[in-house]
């Protein structure tokens, strides 16, 4: 029984921690399927995460936090959207610039409001709960449920979501081939910038969640530095996945599982296992997927040059 | 037979040059038009404009008799009008089914009713005979595969007017031969279509009626049965104002470059070359002509070290040098002046003395032990600027900031002032002025008279009966044909570039 | 002749109105956030130039946080000319400050003119070997180095925390307890600080590395514009096909750069270790020297003399940050603008190299085919 509810406590925890990067995984592949590569999902998370409690903070309604993530989400990415569409800036320095400037804001907004540095006050109303309570009751899954917030099942219905939309529907259809040939998309009468635009407000309306989730979502408050380059695993993980959502999500839940063994080292009995070892396998797994040795990696085709429209 | 389309009094002009003048084109219902003129005639670009990718400077188009202004390519294909372009316009990973939608997505709410695309594709499929595979990949499929969707992508949007830009560019002699029947079939159900393309075989083969273009004007306009593949090419090819050079007998010494049956592929991986070979001598020009597209880029790139050969050989000086790289061939003796200034020839944003050791900049004097020597570089550019009158405030601006002739004027100095064994020039007068034409014409003679083997590759046939003492000329991707320079004519050169035999007529 | 010197002043100011507009255009934004505090912007920024400028003493404390934004700056820079983004730095700096660290200690029983340079050539090499392996990928496989240096980062940490754990542990190596630092470089092994030579700079830190960061540089510029190396280099970075048509190696050249890049990350790191930390700390993320020098290198136009009057200008917003924050003034405000100057460079730097590069790399013919 033992072995058991340690094993749900990880599952659930690798569940939990996979769960800001699904979001931002998902708004990965939108964005870099349309062509736009978005570096800046680390700076995006940090300001959903700032502005979800901020919001909360003020109202006392956390659902309303995760709006405030998602509207602070879009309108950080369409900085990216304009330098990157519009002004055609080299989309990388963009996306380096974004993460700068969001880490500063975010302290100095913090420093403003709550007059102190390094973390919020934690907010009242609070996200962190299992919203099925009822559920705790059954064997075996009881515990793993109970470890579970809400942001975890919203992960998989955006999931869900993400494949409709993406596969199922014209606008999907549309945003991919923009993405893989943008002039063939020209053609047939397209508005590539349009749909790019799109597709980076999605991928910032995401990222926004992702933020929320991670500060609403665990620790209900917003603390420096907290985001810890999970921008940068979520981006790994899109192209472990191989820009598919379901792929995204599977390589999240791995990553997310190997976060959790790593905390829970001790109790399984792998400390022998040097803990840094642990922390950078899903590093590594990137490069070497990346150099073709877990299956080549090839993303969209235009991915990262910026359109002209009108230049044959 | 009404005209489905008239083109009146068109002319399209880009910065510096005038693409289309006064151009009269008409199309009538259920035939098979053909456009056809060189590289640069402007067949293409009256083409997009009835497209909707650009708008005539003036003149108007009437389609079904109404008078309309196709503002882009939607309001085209909303007026029956598509087209299938030269390179084509599919996305890869896509299947056959999904590239043929995309744009006029048939919609259940917001989902795609992907089996009702299937089922529509196939049924239009049948009823052109335009065999596809709905579900397969367009990477997975074949060249000729892939043109038939994208004449299906025209046809499912209901395209009554089709224009075909290059269509057999890509494809091989049995692909040719069925897309003939493909087209006739479309023509009798009612579609007209136009037929933009440089190669003769074909305009008699496959049309009704031709328009040929020259230096974006109209020729003539003929019926296909009224003519052959001379008269033909003596209209595509004109009479043009002839630049004469003074030059002596040639008299040809040792084989400098020998290449024997070279093959290779181009980016797409389709074969480019297909079993070339020839011998350039000391002291003689050897010209490769041909139309663009035929595989002389590809064969200088092979030669020049910057492509690699799939099969063949090739030798400088005895010594082979197949699949060796720039490096060692430039050290070798061969000086190159590249086709493309711009992608090969100059750094931009270096200057022009930077530029003018491009090659040479490992060698002494230009530099010694690893530092290069900006003193004996700036002169030595000043020379090349001087002797061969490139007009430039001074040595130390970026080359971006020269005109396209001066450009070409510093490169061809540049390579010819390092003494080569071998010099390559390819479409060495390419956007230069009259003067300057001269000037590099006579230095290449020059060369050949001290004694220097030059391979020419040129798509101006003035150029290289001009210049040659001898003349290839390069047809998908083998050389056709090698006749002496002297006593070459036009005619018999114009009917090899385009598919020809010199000896044998065609006659519709 | 007076044509030319003529057009050398001009450029200058040509080159510098850009990054300078950028600058300016960061402090006003600056201003309005500082308002929103209740400051005085005017105050605040006196406080920035006079913290990192008033005295000596604070000048030379700005000479030493501008010491690694040289380096770093000169990594990217140098990168950049090759057509190659160095995101990496901040990878190469930690494993060069392994190096450095792993070298004083295997190399401690030589004396202190050989162990400095010894401890300094390790620092540059473990950065150099870091950058390689992004180098090799892209140069034999055409994989962007984007995503490959940063998870080289991460993984140059969690290494680099590793060592410091165990066999760096001063518990390891001198039996003392665990420490969550490495073992501290030897005397001999460190810096010398610039007041025992110029007292003028009183009670500031500053070192002999910001002496060698200069002399670097002023190497880098040497490299780049003096020699075939670099002649090759940027070459490959403004027309990878010209470049080839040279005769000129292109993936030797692209791992070369890479390899140059992250050797001066790695003595960025070896500077501030043996300059002024003397020891590495286990820590959760990178110092950030890395991501700066992208800043650096953008305001500087990836050239080695304009890197190091930008790092000078981070340099002074990073130690009057501090002065500010006493000021009662949000350090953070440093911090926005610094973000903020990247984002207009970023937008500026469009209309310089990238019409060219782009416009090669899709194959676009630059004339109409009819």
């Amino acid at each position: 029984m033992e072995t058991i509810v340690l094993i749900m406590a990880v599952i659930a925890s690798a569940l939990r921690l996979a769960t800001p990067l699904i979001f931002s995984a998902l708004g990965g592949t939108f964005c870099e399927r349309s062509g736009v590569v978005n570096i800046a999902l680390e700076g995006i998370m940090i300001m959903g995460a700032f502005f979800a409690i901020l919001v909360t903070e003020f109202t006392g309604n956390p659902w309303l936090g995760i709006l405030a993530a998602i509207v602070a989400g879009i309108m950080t990415s369409l900085i990216l959207a304009v330098l990157a569409i519009h002004l055609r800036a080299n989309q990388v320095v963009a996306g380096v610039a974004i993460n700068m400037l969001t880490a500063a804001l975010a302290a100095f907004l913090l420093e403003m409001v709550w007059h102190r540095s390094g973390q919020t006050d934690p907010v009242q109303a609070s996200l962190t709960q299992n919203p099925f309570e009822f559920l705790e009751g059954i064997p075996v899954l009881g515990p793993l449920v109970g470890g579970l917030n809400p942001f975890v099942y919203l992960a998989f219905v955006a999931v869900a979501i993400s494949y409709y939309v993406l596969f199922k529907t014209s606008f999907g259809l549309r945003l991919r081939a923009v993405g893989e040939h943008p002039k063939a998309a020209d053609t047939v009468g397209i508005n590539v910038y349009k749909i790019r635009y799109i597709a980076v407000m999605i991928s910032g309306a995401l990222a926004g969640i992702s933020g929320a989730s991670l500060s609403l979502g665990t620790v209900n408050l917003f603390r420096e530095g907290m985001t810890s380059g999970k921008g940068f695993i979520a981006l790994a993980a899109m192209i472990f996945g191989k820009w598919h959502p379901v792929g995204a999500f599977l390589a999240c839940l791995f990553f997310g599982l190997m976060e959790a063994i790593q905390i829970q080292a001790s109790s399984l009995g792998l400390d022998w296992i040097p803990s840094e070892f642990l922390q950078a396998v899903p590093y590594v797994a990137t490069v070497l997927a990346l150099a073709g040795v877990v299956g080549r990696a090839v993303g969209p085709a235009a991915s990262g040059q910026p359109y002209e429209k009108g230049h044959r | 037979m009404p005209n489905v389309v008239e083109m009146r009094n068109i002319t399209k002009e880009f910065p510096g040059v005038i693409a289309n003048d006064s151009v009269d084109f008409s199309l009538e219902k259920g035939e098979i038009h053909v456009l056809l003129g060189e590289n640069g005639a402007g067949k293409t670009t009256l083409m997009n404009q009835l497209y909707g990718l650009y708008q005539p400077t003036s003149g108007e188009i009437y389609i079904n008799g109404k008078l309309v202004d196709v503002k882009d390519p939607n309001v085209a294909i909303s007026l029956g009008v598509g087209m299938v372009h030269q390179h084509f316009m599919l996305v890869e990973p896509f299947t056959v089914a999904e590239n043929i939608i995309l744009g006029s997505e048939p919609v259940n709410g917001i989902k795609i009713d992907m089996a009702k695309a299937i089922n529509d594709v196939q049924k239009i499929s049948e009823q052109y005979g335009l065999a596809v595979d709905a579900n397969a990949k367009i990477q997975d499929i074949s060249v000729g595969m892939q043109q038939r969707v994208e004449i299906l992508k025209a046809l499912y949007r209901g395209a009554e007017i089709l224009i075909l830009d290059e269509p057999t560019a890509v494809l091989t002699p049995q692909e040719i031969e069925e897309l003939a029947t493909i087209l006739r079939g479309l023509g009798s159900q009612g579609k007209s279509i136009i037929l933009i393309t440089h190669k003769l075989k074909e305009v008699m083969a496959m049309s009704d009626r031709v328009t040929v273009i020259r230096r974006g004007k109209v020729i003539d306009t003929l019926a296909t049965k009224t003519t052959d593949t001379d008269g033909l090419a003596e209209l595509m090819v004109g009479r043009k104002v002839k630049l004469t050079v003074d030059k002596e007998e040639s008299v040809a010494g040792d084989v400098v470059l020998k290449v024997e049956n070279l093959k290779a592929l181009d980016n797409r991986h389709i074969p480019a070359l297909k079993g070339v070979s020839f011998e350039v001598k000391r002291g003689e020009i050897f010209a490769i002509a041909g139309v663009d597209g035929n595989g002389q880029s590809q064969l200088i790139e092979v030669i020049t070290g910057l492509r690699k050969a799939t099969d063949g050989k090739i030798q400088l000086n005895g010594n082979d040098i197949t699949g060796a790289q720039t490096r060692n061939i430039i050290d070798a003796g061969v000086s190159h002046i590249p086709e493309d200034r711009h992608k090969r020839g100059l750094v931009l944003s270096h200057t022009l003395a930077e530029n003018s050791v491009l090659g040479d900049h490992l060698k002494e004097p230009y530099s010694k032990n690893g530092i290069l020597d900006y003193d004996i570089i700036h002169k030595h550019c000043l020379e090349l600027i001087e002797e061969f009158d490139v007009r430039t405030p001074n040595e130390q601006v970026e080359a971006r900031s020269l005109s396209g002739g001066n450009q070409q004027k510093l490169i061809v100095a540049r390579e010819l002032v390092r003494n080569p064994d071998l010099l390559i020039a390819s479409q060495p007068t390419r956007g230069v002025d009259v003067g300057a034409i001269e000037f590099i014409h006579k230095r290449l003679v020059e060369q050949r008279d001290q004694g220097k083997a030059v391979l020419l590759v040129s798509l101006e046939l003035d150029e290289v009966m001009n210049l040659a003492d001898r003349i290839a000329v390069i047809y998908d991707g083998q050389i056709v044909g090698i006749v002496e320079g002297k006593g070459a004519t036009e005619k018999e050169l114009g009917i090899m570039m385009a598919g020809g035999n010199a000896d044998s007529k065609e006659k519709h | 002749m007076v044509k030319k010197k003529e057009s050398k002043l001009q450029l200058l100011i040509d080159s510098v109105k850009f990054p300078l507009m950028a600058i300016v255009l960061s402090f006003l934004v600056g201003s309005l956030f500082i308002v929103w505090t209740g400051n005085n912007p005017l105050v605040a920024y006196g406080a920035l130039f006079g913290g990192s400028l008033g005295s000596m003493s604070r000048f030379g404390e700005t000479l030493l946080k501008t010491t690694p934004l040289i380096f770093t700056g000169l990594s990217i820079a140098f990168a950049f000319r090759t057509g190659l983004f160095n995101i990496g730095a901040e990878g190469q700096y930690v494993m060069g400050a392994l190096f450095t660290v792993t070298a004083a200690w295997i190399f401690k029983g030589l004396p202190g003119f050989l162990l400095v340079p010894m401890i300094l050539i390790s620092g540059g090499l473990g950065g150099a070997l870091w950058a390689m392996i992004p180098g090799i990928l892209k140069a034999k496989l055409g994989i962007h180095e984007v995503i490959v240096t940063i998870m080289l980062n991460y993984t140059g940490l969690f290494i680099a925390n590793f060592f410091i754990r165990t066999a760096l542990n001063p518990s390891t190596l001198l039996g003392t307890e665990q420490k969550a630092y490495s073992v501290l470089l030897p005397e001999h092994g460190r810096l010398t600080q610039l007041t025992e030579i110029m007292p003028v700079f009183g009670t500031s830190s500053v070192n002999t590395g910001i002496l060698l960061a200069v002399v670097v540089a002023v190497i880098t510029w040497f490299v780049l514009f003096k020699t075939t190396l670099g002649y090759e280099i940027r070459s490959v970075g403004n027309n990878p096909y010209a470049a080839e048509y040279g005769g000129i190696n292109i993936s030797k050249n692209m791992i070369l750069a890479f390899a140059i890049s992250g050797m001066m990350a790695g003595l960025a790191a070896a500077t501030v270790v043996a300059g002024l930390t003397y020891k590495i700390d286990q820590s959760s993320h990178s110092p950030g020297y890395g991501f700066t020098g992208i800043a650096v290198a953008l305001v500087g136009k990836n050239h080695p003399l304009g890197v190091i009057a930008s790092a000078l200008l981070f340099g002074i917003l990073s130690n009057g940050a501090r002065k500010m924050q006493i000021a009662g003034i949000p350090k953070e405000i440093v911090d926005i603008i610094q973000g903020l100057i990247i984002i207009f460079i970023a937008a500026e730097a469009v209309l310089k190299y990238m019409p060219d590069i782009k416009a090669k790399f899709s194959g676009k013919k630059d004339k109409e085919v009819a």
